[in-house]
């Protein structure tokens, strides 16, 4: 626009002196800018990963007096198995007869529902706590106080995830996941024994 | 005849206002940016509902690709330096001041250390196509994985381990790895995932 009324008056007026344009023009400036912009949007991983925190017993050896035996009524294995298949058994199993084992699934409707059953009371009062701390009458660390206490209600069942050799790293992650949606604070990563991998094999074939 | 003066009609877009969006456009990206690390293999790791982050320092990253092969990937060049000379020394190899150089530059290497020199004399893109082939070994007769952790957590006590492994990796080669850091006494490691939205009751 500046330019256009300059020309006119340089033409029409009558002063000797030119003036020069002090216009500079931007688009290369642009053009550049747009060239950087893309470089660091592709360059660039803006969301850092997430991870999950986990802890794994010692490999201390520990003599069978010591160890905390877990309470039959209280125990719940979920075996992980091939192509995503999921198996749970409530307490003690019985070896001899497969139909001890449930199949189940990681949709919501299978081992979470389960799950969230069992943990019934502690889920309730979880997610009273959550919705306060969402209301934001409560702060973080009351928050996180409180949710421990909760956590460590006795009559919490405690799951034992059990993955077989033909699971792989998913099933893992989503077992876990699945420990953290129904706030199942006492779970342990163990290994699988034969007597259970008999057990599922038995129950494919029913 | 008088002429007719068609006047050219000459747009011109002042561009000075676009420049300045795209200068504050630049800036943002070019602070809150984070560069993507180069990593050996690629990795997609499984979803999960945690939202913990990740620290930006001091960590020991294990990537485990798909077939079990192992790398290792450390934050601070000073802390490679002293791994691969504590690890060199484990196994009665003397590294010459041009390949700690360049191992220093490595963000995550997994050569099984016999074959290191050899590696560490390839030209960079070289080393890029080969690394991937390579893999920490972690067998119960030949467990370097367990040698180059422990010489990381040596030198620096405040390393945080994270596994970040593929979604198909299967669980034996897991096994295998977080059995090595149990026997050395790692017992608190992170697990890498990536974000995934469950809808929850509330």
């Amino acid at each position: 626009m500046a330019e256009i009324q300059e020309k006119s008056q340089g033409k029409k007026g009558g002063s000797k002196q030119k003036k020069m344009s002090t216009r500079i023009d931007f688009t290369p400036m642009v053009d550049m800018n747009m060239l950087l912009i893309t470089f660091f949007m592709l360059c660039t991983s803006l969301s850092k990963p997430q991870t999950m925190e986990i802890s794994m017993p010692t490999n201390d050896k520990v003599s069978e007096a010591e160890q905390n035996k877990v309470k039959a009524s209280k125990a719940v294995t979920v075996i992980l198995g091939k192509d995503n298949a999921v198996y749970y058994y409530l307490g003690q199993p019985n070896y001899s007869d497969a139909n001890t084992l449930k199949k189940s699934s990681f949709k919501p409707d299978g081992l979470r529902a389960m799950l969230i059953g069992k943990n019934a009371k502690v889920t309730a009062e979880m997610n009273k706590l959550k919705k306060d701390k969402l209301n934001l009458k409560i702060s973080d660390e009351q928050f996180k106080e409180k949710a421990a206490k909760i956590k460590s209600d006795r009559s919490a069942p405690v799951v034992i995830i059990k993955a077989s050799d033909e699971s792989n790293y998913t099933n893992l992650i989503d077992a876990l996941d699945e420990m953290q949606i129904c706030n199942i604070s006492k779970y342990a990563i163990v290994d699988i024994t034969p007597e259970d991998v008999e057990l599922v094999k038995s129950f494919e074939k029913l | 005849m008088a002429r007719v003066k068609l006047k050219r009609q000459h747009p011109v877009i002042d561009m000075t206002a676009m420049s300045d969006v795209t200068v504050l456009l630049l800036t943002f990206f070019m602070l809150t940016s984070t560069f993507i690390q180069k990593e050996p293999v690629q990795v997609n790791t499984p979803a999960s509902v945690s939202e913990i982050k990740i620290p930006e320092t001091n960590v020991l990253q294990i990537l485990v690709d798909p077939n079990g092969k192992i790398f290792l990937g450390l934050d601070k060049q000073d802390d490679r330096i002293q791994v691969l000379k504590t690890v060199g020394d484990k196994y009665g190899i003397n590294f010459t001041k041009e390949e700690i150089n360049k191992f220093k530059l490595l963000n995550s290497f997994g050569v099984p250390i016999k074959q290191m020199k050899a590696f560490l004399a390839l030209e960079i893109k070289e080393q890029d196509k080969v690394l991937k082939d390579y893999g920490i070994p972690c067998d119960s007769t030949n467990n370097e994985f367990k040698v180059w952790v422990s010489a990381a957590r040596e030198q620096n006590q405040d390393l945080r381990i994270a596994i970040k492994a593929d979604q198909k990796t299967a669980y034996p080669k897991i096994k295998g790895v977080m059995n090595s850091l149990q026997d050395l006494n790692e017992n608190r490691y992170n697990l890498i995932t990536s974000l995934k939205e469950v809808a929850s009751e509330i």
